[in-house]
């Protein structure tokens, strides 16, 4: 098992040298020289500026620059921002738990409406509600999410006025965040008043992030089934007498299940870097607002630690699901 | 040859004779109604695309300015002049989506022109050579794929400046990973098989064996992933274009178009409708298209 584990996160480290390597190198493809940049049209003396090159190390070869990157990362520094000028991990890790939370209920939208359509369209293959299923979820797949995104908007928030437009609580409530996630801190500040309005905020942003996934979902589950319920055991099953339910809740959907929980995993990382367009639909303060804010104040410190941080973050969550893939299915494990 | 003989020998030869694969293929595919649809709607916008000038029928850069925001014909105070309505500068919403689709399919014509040769020359190397060559192309993909899509492509549009050439590369280069994967497992399954390897004692040398012999039975997956990645194409671009990272206004591209004109959501709802409209349009056609072509060119789901 430990050897399992261990082989999983060696594997993880030359990818995240890589993309290291990726941000490293992409920050230096930006036009122009960062100093000259920095200082603008005032110009410098050459003194000066040779003095500030030694002083941010740009005086040395490329490949020192690179390891000096990679030692300060490691040790937390991932730089300051240009603008506001506060450490990009600090500024990180106060935004990373909104777009954390805004995931993981995209997630679990997904999954609570994509796995029973899934299930039900394959038992009823062919039927009517079976071609609704894989229709809406082709056209969930192909929808461009920014748009739906004001859709729902125009009609839930602007015509019917059930859910406000943008952020994540009404301004009139102030909750000490603990957690990062709205809804357990205004649950453990004991104000339900604005529980309801930390739910309400996060209603349109969830379907909306959560639509690509939810097609994914459902049509892994129904492929999934279709191809379990054309198995032996399954047949089985239903020769010796059981209930149809029984047949499909307990012989089908288990063994259905185990391809259907990897997508559900790997799409939680895609989902902390997909969140760009939603958070910016929705006024979101996560890091993907910042990180398209960050791009147009032209400030690559941030943009590249952002990067950097949210790469790290999607590489984990993803090892995370491996590992405990593993855990749950022996033949995994087993496997190599 | 004398009549007798052709005769009786006909039927036998009838019935021994497989379908051309060409046949075969265009069987399995048109029992698939949807990816019928989805063929006829890019054949349709195909032509818009091309006959734009012709048919659209304003210039889709003029703004008229005693026509501001009118809406669609149907709608109380529309006109058959502008039947889709106008913008919030006056311009035809309908010429402007004509010429957007010219704009979406060379986008999603050039992506994917330029993201199947990458991904299909370092494949192609990968799977051929193998060893060292292989891990340092396949490691190099795997640190692209472990980026979300998205982000990788709104850093890459940031990093070279936005615009539309740049939005196409950063879309291009997302997507070679996938590409390259593909040709890597085709080849790998290709490449021990004894036609290959009766082609290589006969003395072909490796270009030879990769493109003229291994590549031709390899392209049926990329047929499929070239299709979806037209729809991919369309929708990322559209994505940076709606986050200033694509084409600049004035061009028509859908996604700029959609978000030039997001202040007048509320007032005008049709600026905003249209271009996601046919975003949403043309994805699904071509969703629909890569998913018949796999049905019917996979031989292992053929029933």
């Amino acid at each position: 098992m430990l050897r399992f584990i261990l082989t999983r996160v060696s594997l993880v480290i030359p990818t995240f040298l890589g993309i290291t390597f990726l941000t490293f190198i992409l920050i230096r493809l930006v036009p122009g020289d960062p100093i000259e940049v920095r200082v603008g049209e005032r110009g410098i003396a050459p003194e000066r500026l040779a003095a500030l090159r030694h002083e941010l190390g740009l005086d040395q070869s490329l490949w020192q620059q690179f390891l000096d990157y990679v030692g300060n990362v490691l040790s937390g520094d991932f730089g300051l921002s240009l603008v506001t000028h506060n450490s990009v991990l600090s500024e990180f890790i106060t935004l990373f738990p909104a777009t954390l939370e805004l995931a993981l209920c995209a997630m679990l939208f997904a999954t609570l409406v994509g796995l029973p359509a899934g299930i039900l369209a394959a038992v009823k293959r062919g039927s009517l509600f079976d071609h609704g299923v894989m229709g809406a979820s082709l056209t969930g797949y192909s929808m461009p999410i920014f748009w739906w995104g004001l859709l729902l908007i125009l009609f839930f928030s602007v015509a019917l006025g059930w859910t406000p437009v943008s952020g994540r609580l009404d301004l009139v409530y102030y909750v000490e965040p603990v957690t990062g996630f709205m809804l357990i801190d205004t649950l453990m500040a004991g104000d339900y008043e604005a529980f309801r309005s930390a739910l309400s905020h996060l209603i349109l942003p969830t379907i909306v992030l959560g639509t690509v996934p939810l097609a994914v979902v459902a049509r892994m589950t129904r492929s999934a089934m279709l191809e379990v319920l054309g198995e032996d055991y399954i047949r089985t099953a239903r020769a010796k007498g059981l209930a149809d339910g029984r047949v499909i809740g307990m012989h089908a959907l288990r063994n259905a299940l185990i391809p259907v929980v990897t997508v559900i995993g790997l799409q939680v990382g895609t989902l902390l870097g997909g969140a760009i367009l939603t958070e910016t639909i929705f006024s979101w303060p996560g890091v993907g607002k910042w990180l398209i804010e960050s791009i147009n104040r032209r400030d690559y410190p941030a943009l590249q630690g952002g990067v950097l941080l949210i790469a790290t973050s999607v590489i984990l969550v993803n090892l995370l699901v491996d590992v405990l893939y593993g855990v749950l299915n022996p033949r995994i494990r087993h496997a190599r | 040859m004398s009549a007798e003989i052709s005769t009786n020998a006909e039927p036998a030869v009838k019935v021994s004779r497989p379908p051309h694969p060409l046949t075969e293929f265009w069987y399995h595919f048109k029992q698939n109604k949807g990816a019928l649809g989805g063929l006829v709607v890019i054949a349709l916008i195909a032509l818009i695309a091309v006959f734009a000038g012709v048919i659209a029928p304003h210039n889709p850069d003029i703004q008229y300015r005693d026509a501001i925001l009118t809406p669609p014909v149907w709608q109380e105070g529309g006109s058959w002049s502008y039947i889709l309505g106008t913008d919030d500068i006056g311009r035809d919403m309908l010429s402007r989506l004509m010429y957007g689709a010219r704009l979406s399919m060379m986008i999603g014509l050039i992506v994917v022109t330029l993201s199947l040769a990458v991904g299909l020359g370092l494949g192609l190397v990968a799977g051929f050579f193998g060893g060292m060559a292989d891990v340092l192309i396949m490691r190099a993909m795997d640190i692209l794929l472990a980026l979300p899509s998205l982000l990788l492509a709104v850093v890459v549009a940031a990093i070279l400046g936005p615009g539309l050439v740049n939005a196409m590369l950063a879309v291009s280069v997302v997507v070679i990973p996938h590409y390259a994967r593909l040709t890597r497992a085709a080849v790998l399954a290709e490449v021990n098989k004894d036609y290959v390897v009766a082609s290589r004692v006969a003395g072909a040398g490796p270009l030879r064996l990769m493109l003229i012999v291994v590549l031709p039975n390899c392209v049926a997956p990329l047929i499929v992933q070239a299709t979806l990645g037209f729809s991919t194409a369309i929708l990322d671009a559209a994505a940076l274009g709606f986050l200033g990272l694509g084409a600049q206004p004035p061009t028509p591209e859908w996604g700029t178009m959609l978000a030039s004109s997001l202040q007048f959501l509320q007032r005008a709802p049709w600026v905003v409708t249209w271009p996601g409209i046919a975003i949403l349009v043309t994805v699904l056609a071509f969703n629909l298209l890569g998913d018949g072509l796999r049905d019917a060119l996979d031989p292992k789901l053929k029933r």
